[in-house]
């Protein structure tokens, strides 16, 4: 249970969201990004880490005109005006799709398998999807 | 930390990923669909297996019961927990993710 008195305003807890899901086929990319901006607004310590399919989620060039959805795409690169900045991809998942940092949407640091489970570690929450 | 699975790992690539993130020392708790990757003999239990010496695996023995599969053998050194057990992993480990 979480206690925010407790611990007053200034609590600040180190939150990973870790994204896995490509971003049109279900609900879960567009529910996390929401998540993300909760967290952002009350001014924890974000992290946001795409794996597995979830790298087409900050694919360029995303156009879902013909598909009636909301391109949420561009929503990462506002990320930073919430004072997140600590978004990584895993190489290996970027390479294992044929991709590379030039096809993603916004700056990210691009990380090692075994660099991702030391940041993974330093967290206080994780929330995948 | 704790980490659970719940797909199947012949369906989905929750397992794999989780095997390939989960830093040496952690916890992997098996639950529903994710219970097919506890036995012996399949596709992945190979891949299991060699993971033994740096993860400590579990699995829920209700989901395992549930799905007629309790006259499987497990992979050796996983164990099963029922749902008190499944509480207890929660609370030894500082953090828990899941795997979906």
């Amino acid at each position: 249970m979480v206690d925010f008195d407790d611990d007053g305003p200034e609590a600040v807890k180190r939150f990973m969201y870790l994204n896995r899901k490509a971003p049109y086929g279900t609900i879960y990319a567009l529910e996390t990004l929401e998540k993300i901006l909760v967290a952002a607004a009350f001014e924890q310590d974000v992290s946001v880490v795409f794996v597995d399919d979830g790298v087409y989620q900050i694919k360029k060039g995303q156009n879902t005109g013909g598909i009636g959805m909301k391109n949420f795409s561009p929503t990462f690169r506002a990320l930073d005006g919430y004072d997140v900045e600590k978004l990584y991809v895993e190489r290996e998942s970027l390479e294992a799709r044929g991709m590379s940092e030039e096809d993603l949407i916004v700056d990210v640091e691009v990380v090692s398998t075994e660099q991702l489970q030391d940041i993974m570690a330093a967290q206080d929450v994780i929330m995948s999807s | 930390m704790l980490h659970t699975v719940n797909k199947s790992p012949f369906e989905k690539t929750a397992l794999a990923s989780c095997l390939r993130l989960a830093k040496a020392g952690s916890a992997i708790l098996l639950i529903e669909d994710g219970v097919y990757a506890a036995l012996q003999g399949t596709k992945v239990s190979d891949e299991v297996a060699a993971k033994m010496k740096d993860l400590s695996f579990y699995v829920l023995g209700p989901d395992v019961a549930a799905r007629g599969l309790s006259d499987k053998p497990l992979i050796d050194g996983i164990k099963s927990v029922d749902y008190a057990g499944f509480v207890d992993l929660v609370a030894e480990h500082e953090t828990s993710t899941a795997w979906l």
